[in-house]
Order: structure tokens, then sequence, then C-alpha cells
């Protein structure tokens, strides 16, 4: 080895592909995991207690919609009992008081909500389902109990302009954090990027409002943003780098260093049921894959940034160059940016079109 | 923001000390920081009972051979983050 092995501090936990949204940039792959291969609460309970031995701080429990597990406050418990600090990252749609306050004596430290804008009709069609009263009411269950709070939007070209009426939603709520998400183009969102990504002019106000945001909220509600990266100059750190910081288990225990590594063809993931999470860590063919600087082709080989970014997205080389072991090339370094900037050419019109033609993703059988 | 003294700081919700490996850490949204000498020494003090200047006390007596002016500037810089970051609330 050329490096000491990293330790992981995050355990990304996709308990379940079912969801009763259809989001049009589901981050889920396009080839959802069936009911019938979920892990059992007693294998998900084994998989938290190897993560707190290998050195993972921190849970989150994903989805899908992870309320659609049965056994969600048991696996907060379990999550909790082996030592991880535990998120819940949700639509807020399968709950009531009761299992929210089922799910704090279970040691629920943090509560993100995912909103799909500030409007009933935006958060319609953009998730096929009437969801924005019920995440509303979940606020006002939040506000009189003592837990973390994060709000979550997911932006693109059709909500970008509600940004203020987003910012009025966390202000006027009990969270602590909020975070502008700008749709990443993998899976679902790739598949409907033309009708997702925002113009130039749309991202240029959004970055000056959410940068004052930031500033008159200091102290208040910790401000975080993505931008979405076509329109960055460099790459981001993705993951933190691969096979660096983040694990991901899916619903039926296979282990990935990203949501979207299973697009890149010849890739082998290890089960948590057939191996231990260390070796799976440590040794496995598609941790290693990527791990590290050895991979690299120029520019990123003799590049000062590769250990900021780490040469980006594996995903996204794949998808625009070709090639995942290519520089990201939305990175201005990149042979390959030129494809980034046509693909944004073609979308400088005003956010006109018509949502209509979306594909919107199933849930699972 | 303006630190009063004579305020209490305690841990936001969502934010606790953990341990893995020896190392203790803050853990909070999104994130964990380790922490080491001075850093533990006032977080664990950010408990609602102690004020401030009791901390500053506390940690002036501890860090003895550091100068008392530079061991409090150091305090209400780190509280300053700390709350920044949300990871800390004050009680009058």
């Amino acid at each position: 080895m050329e490096h000491p092995q990293p330790t992981p501090l995050v355990l990304v936990c996709e308990l379940t592909h079912r969801c009763p949204l259809h989001c049009v940039y589901c981050s889920n792959p396009r080839e959802l995991a069936a009911r019938s291969s979920e892990l059992s609460t007693e294998a998900w309970s084994s998989v938290f207690r190897q993560a707190s031995e290998v050195g993972v701080l921190q849970a989150d429990f994903t989805g899908g919609e992870p309320l659609a597990r049965t056994d969600i406050v048991e696996l907060v418990r379990a999550a909790r009992a082996a030592g991880l600090y535990v998120s819940l990252i949700t639509s807020g749609l399968p709950l009531d008081e009761a299992r929210l306050d089922a799910l704090l004596g279970a040691g629920l430290d943090h509560f993100q909500l995912s909103f799909q804008g500030s409007t009933d009709s935006v958060a319609e069609q953009i998730s096929g389902t009437k969801t924005h009263a019920q995440k509303l009411r979940v606020l006002d269950w939040l506000k009189s109990r003592r837990v973390a709070a994060t709000l979550n939007f997911v932006l693109h070209r059709h909500n970008l302009h509600q940004l203020n009426e987003m910012l009025a939603i966390a202000e006027t709520s009990s969270a602590t954090r909020v975070e502008f998400a700008n749709v990443q183009y993998y899976g679902w969102g790739f598949v409907n990027r033309e009708l997702l990504l925002p113009t130039r002019a749309q991202l240029d106000q959004f970055l000056l409002d959410v940068k004052a945001a930031e500033e008159r909220l200091r102290g208040k509600v910790r401000v975080e943003y993505v931008v979405p990266d076509y329109y960055a100059k460099y790459p981001k750190p993705c993951m933190g780098g691969w096979g660096r910081k983040v694990m991901l288990i899916s619903p039926n225990g296979d282990a990935l260093p990203c949501h979207a590594a299973s697009v890149i063809p010849g890739m082998h993931f290890e089960n948590v049921k057939d191996k231990p999470l260390r070796e799976i860590w440590e040794s496995s063919d598609a941790f290693q894959k990527f791990r590290g600087e050895s991979w690299m082709q120029e520019p990123c080989k003799t590049c000062d940034r590769r250990t900021q970014d780490f040469g980006g997205c594996r995903c996204q080389a794949l998808q625009i160059a070709g090639d995942a072991s290519a520089t990201d090339p939305v990175c201005c370094l990149s042979p390959n940016r030129a494809k980034v900037d046509a693909i944004l050419s073609e979308i400088q019109a005003p956010p006109s079109t018509p949502m209509a033609s979306f594909l919107y993703r199933p849930n699972p059988s | 923001m303006a630190i009063d003294l004579n305020s209490k700081p305690h841990l936001a919700p969502g934010c606790r000390l953990g341990e893995n490996n020896n190392q203790r850490v803050l853990l909070m949204p999104e994130r964990a920081l380790r922490l080491n000498g001075p850093s533990l020494e006032i977080v664990q003090r950010c408990d609602g009972k102690h004020t401030v200047s009791e901390i500053v006390a506390d940690l002036q007596k501890l860090y003895s051979k550091a100068e008392p002016g530079k061991v409090e500037s150091d305090i209400l810089g780190y509280l300053e983050l700390l709350h920044k970051d949300r990871a800390l609330d004050f009680t009058a």
C-alpha cells in the first residue's frame, strides 16, 4: 500500500428503495432493489456494530424513504447502541407525532427533512405526489421537540426562483441548518438533465441571494449550498475522495463507495452478508479501484489540486468522457470540458420547459 | 457576536460528545470535530452550568503557563466559532 488505509467516518444506509415520492432527480440507481432483497433488522444491526469498530462516527439513514421500514425505530436504537450518531433523511411522509416521539426516544440525533420546493404545485410536479402540507406539519411537530433539524431543498430550474420563500420556511422553523442542494446529474437526474439544469442567469442570482442569506442568518441557521458542478471551474471532491470517508450500504447489503458507483461497468460490489465490513472497506476491489492517486490520468496525475478534489467524480467522468478514470469533465483542465459546455449551451433558454415530459422514478417491486 | 461573559454555553440540540478509537469528538449534524487538550476542556464545560467567565478562569488555571489574556481570547474565539456552527447556544 502506498498510503495508510483511511478511516471511514460516515456510513450511508440506504435502508430501502421504497418511497412514496417519485422525484425526477432521485439519487437511487435506475435499477431499484426489491423489498424482498432488503437486509433484516439483525443484519443492519450487525453492520452498525462493525462500522463503529472500523471507526465510523455517523450513520445517515436514507432510502428511498427510510420511514417505509416498519422497524425504523429499532434500527435507530441499534445504531445508537453501536455508538453511532444517527441522522434520518426523510420526506416526512409516513410520519405522525407518535412515531416521531418513538424515533426520538430511540435516540435519533438529527432529523433532516427534504423539500421539493416552497409551494404545493412545484413540489407535486417534481415528486409526483402531494407532500408539501405534510412537510409543514412535520416542521410544527419538530418545534416543540428537542432534536437537531435540517431542511434540505433540492434545487433546479423550476424552483431556484423560490429561494426567498424557502428561506422563510427555514427561518420560521426550529431548524439550525438549511441545505440548498442543486440536483446532481446521475441516475434519474441524468435522464431528466435537460429539464432540470438551471440557466447561468438563474444560478448567478441564486448565488448572490444565498450568500446574503448566509451572512444574515449567521448564528441562527447555518446555510450550506451545493452548486450544480457543470457550472463550476473545478470538480467537487466527490464523496470526499473515493473510499476515503464514506461507505454506502444499499438496501440489499451491497457496499458501495458512492450512490452512483453501480453505473460504472465492470464494478463488483461485495455484500455485507458475505464479508466483514472491515475487509470490504480495506481491501475489496470496488473500494480500492479509485482510492489514492495511482489510477489517475493526466491532467490529474500531476495537478496540485488532486489532493483537494481527488480528480472529481468517477461516475461523471464515465457519463460524459466515457472513461471512469478520466479527469472529471467539469474541470476546466479536462480535455473533455467542451462536452459539458455543449450541454450548457443548449439550456440557456429561460426555464419555460413544460414539466410534462419528465421521467418519474417508479417504486421497486 | 459579542459573547456575554455571564452567559452559560450549552450544546445545541443534536450536538453531543462522542468517542471512537480513543479520540473524543463533538458530534453534530453532518460533521464531527476532533477534540484535543484545550478544545476538549472547553466543550466539556459547555454544560449549561458554567458561565463563560468560569470556563475562562478554569482554563487559565489549567494552562497557567500561558498568558491569561491569550487564553481568554482563544476561548471566546472558539465559543464564537461553535456558535456560528450552531453547535452551541447560550442561556442568560
